[in-house]
């Protein structure tokens, strides 16, 4: 069983994220890590080939900066990785980023994709689905469980009002939530291991694919802000407070 | 006049709320074609043409996963039809069927849109960003334009149109990219759902533990609340995903919205930055959710939560 992993490495949501002046593109520092919603992805890969053997590639598109996202993903047990590093992919939509992972993907034998829901800092939520349709194969998406027989996959998908059991053939592109699994840390060795394990390095002009018609960024402007009321220290009635004001807005 | 096409899925016997918000939008941008999602009844389609569709096409693929054969079935009537937008909401199936119809057509999806206009052939949608502190204006260059609005960012509104006229489209058949519903569950909930509660009482990690949540719950109850999660407790297993409120969860606009121990990383403020009153506990005098709290106690969770339940039980 091959699985295609598909992670991103984002500037760390603990810090400001800032754009850059003119394209209002989010600047992305050299040190990236790998975006947390993608543990999932690369722990649900590597729990579906432990027990009869095959491989784990994760594949992601953009700047490699340190790596040190990819390494993240390879330390927790992926066997190799994949980039596509070009500078003309550089504020990327969801369909031309869409287009060229499923390139990079369709170099290879896979069985199934594995991505997040939707990434931390671009958050558009429609790539999974795009990558599906680019390939046609079908997209298994939100899954809050995962299983895998000799030709085809089942997922528990999330709905509005709870689940349903949704199932395809194989290769399928699957998304998964957060939680779907509990994603391991990795460990020393797997660090020491993760140096090793070859990263491949494409650029457009080995994909044959090309960019979708462009999106924009015309402006950006404050929102309008909303201000801090009162601010008061819990002295062990501060609960008073509370109830007072939810009277005061008539909600008790 | 614009072509607008607005997706509505059923939700049981009748469209549902994020499907009539869109509508509202659609109305103010063109003449109005709703693609309904589900088996349809007249009553559906009377509520949708009061709501401003003049024509409805419905789609429903039984047990088929619908995203394939629906973005199928739309790409090629789009051809013919040529639509100037296609409207969703940031839903499940809006999400994956956009996806799957934009990859088709080969154009883009302006994603997480609070507001969208139509000018002159071109089209401008409003996307809050970095927590919901800045507004950026975003476009496409080519049509049709597929836009996935946030739920809550328009008010459904009747307007007593007439009878819309119903087609129903056929799926084709898409082969190997076919997904298939086989069991339904529907999950019992109590109380009030998140989208539609007047107060919502959420946990974030200052509770400490997956047991602290208890806290919420009871004060939820007292409320008659609906309880939510940051990403963090989420992502920790501590409640389930369903429960999940900011960007990549759900989008809430309570009359009150009670943040326990919530730091208000940007993730989180844009899902219920926008309730009327905003109440807030945490430990951290320095949290960012108190530049926005209307009341915010600095205090712990675990001594304020008890008191707060136990006043309220005694009222």
């Amino acid at each position: 069983m091959n699985v295609i992993v598909c992670i991103k490495q984002i500037p760390d949501p603990a810090t400001p994220y800032r754009l850059e002046e003119g394209t209002n593109w989010l600047i992305r520092p050299d040190e990236q890590i790998l975006d947390d919603t993608d543990r999932y992805g690369v722990e649900m890969g590597l729990q579906l080939v432990e027990p009869d053997g095959g491989t784990v590639t994760v594949v992601s598109m953009g700047p490699a900066g340190s790596g040190q996202g990819i390494r993240q993903a390879l330390a927790m047990g992926a066997d190799e990785a994949v980039l596509i590093e070009d500078s003309s992919l550089r504020g990327s939509d969801a369909l031309t980023t869409a287009r060229v992972v499923a390139a990079a993907i369709g170099r290879r034998e896979f069985d199934l994709v594995i991505a997040g829901t939707e990434s931390t800092d671009g958050y558009s939520g429609v790539v999974p689905q795009m990558i599906a349709e680019i390939l046609g194969v079908p997209a298994l998406t939100y899954a809050t469980k995962v299983e895998v027989a000799e030709d085809s996959v089942t997922i528990h998908r999330q709905t509005v009002a709870g689940y349903d059991v949704v199932s395809s053939g194989l290769p399928a592109v699957v998304s998964v939530t957060a939680g779907v699994v509990e994603p391991r840390y990795p460990t020393f060795k797997g660090i020491m291991d993760a140096k090793k394990k070859p990263i491949e390095t494409l650029s457009m002009g080995d994909l044959g694919t090309e960019r979708a018609p462009e999106q924009l960024v015309l402006s950006i402007v404050d929102a309008p802000e909303r201000t801090a009321g009162r601010k008061i220290e819990d002295d062990g009635d501060a609960h008073e407070a509370i109830v007072a004001l939810l009277a005061e807005r008539k909600v008790i | 006049m614009a072509a607008v096409w607005v997706f509505v899925e059923q939700e049981g016997d009748r469209p549902s709320s994020l499907g009539l918000e869109l509508l509202a939008k659609g109305r103010e941008l063109g003449d109005v074609t709703a693609v309904l999602l589900g088996p349809g009844s007249d009553d559906i389609y009377t509520t949708l043409g009061d709501h401003g569709a003049k024509a409805v096409l419905r789609v429903d693929g039984g047990d088929r996963l619908p995203s394939g054969p629906v973005a199928a079935a739309l790409a090629d009537r789009a051809r013919t039809d040529s639509p100037d937008l296609v409207l969703l909401g940031q839903a499940y199936n809006d999400r994956d069927i956009a996806g799957r119809l934009a990859a088709r057509l080969g154009v883009g999806v302006l994603s997480n849109a609070s507001d969208v206009r139509l000018t002159g052939g071109g089209v401008e949608t409003d996307h809050e960003i970095l927590g919901g502190s800045q507004i950026a204006t975003a476009s496409a260059s080519q049509g049709p334009y597929i836009v996935l609005a946030r739920p809550k960012s328009f008010v459904a509104e009747e307007v007593g149109g007439g009878a819309p006229a119903v087609e129903e489209l056929d799926l084709p058949d898409i082969g190997a990219a076919e997904g298939r519903i086989t069991e339904t569950h529907v999950e019992e909930r109590e109380g009030p759902q998140l989208g539609e509660a007047s107060i919502v009482v959420s946990g974030g990690r200052g509770l400490g533990s997956a047991d602290a949540y208890e806290l919420v719950e009871r004060l939820g109850k007292q409320l008659k609340a609906a309880t939510g999660a940051t990403r963090a407790i989420v992502d920790a297993g501590w409640v389930p995903y369903a429960k999940q409120v900011g960007q990549t969860g759900k989008t809430v606009k309570p009359e009150v919205y009670i943040a326990c121990g919530i730091s208000g990383a940007m993730q989180h403020l844009v899902g219920m930055k926008d309730s009327k009153t905003i109440v807030a506990i945490n430990k951290d005098a320095d949290a960012p959710i108190f530049s926005i709290a209307d009341l915010g106690v600095v205090g712990d969770v675990h001594k304020v939560l008890p008191k707060l339940i136990e006043a309220l039980e005694s009222r």
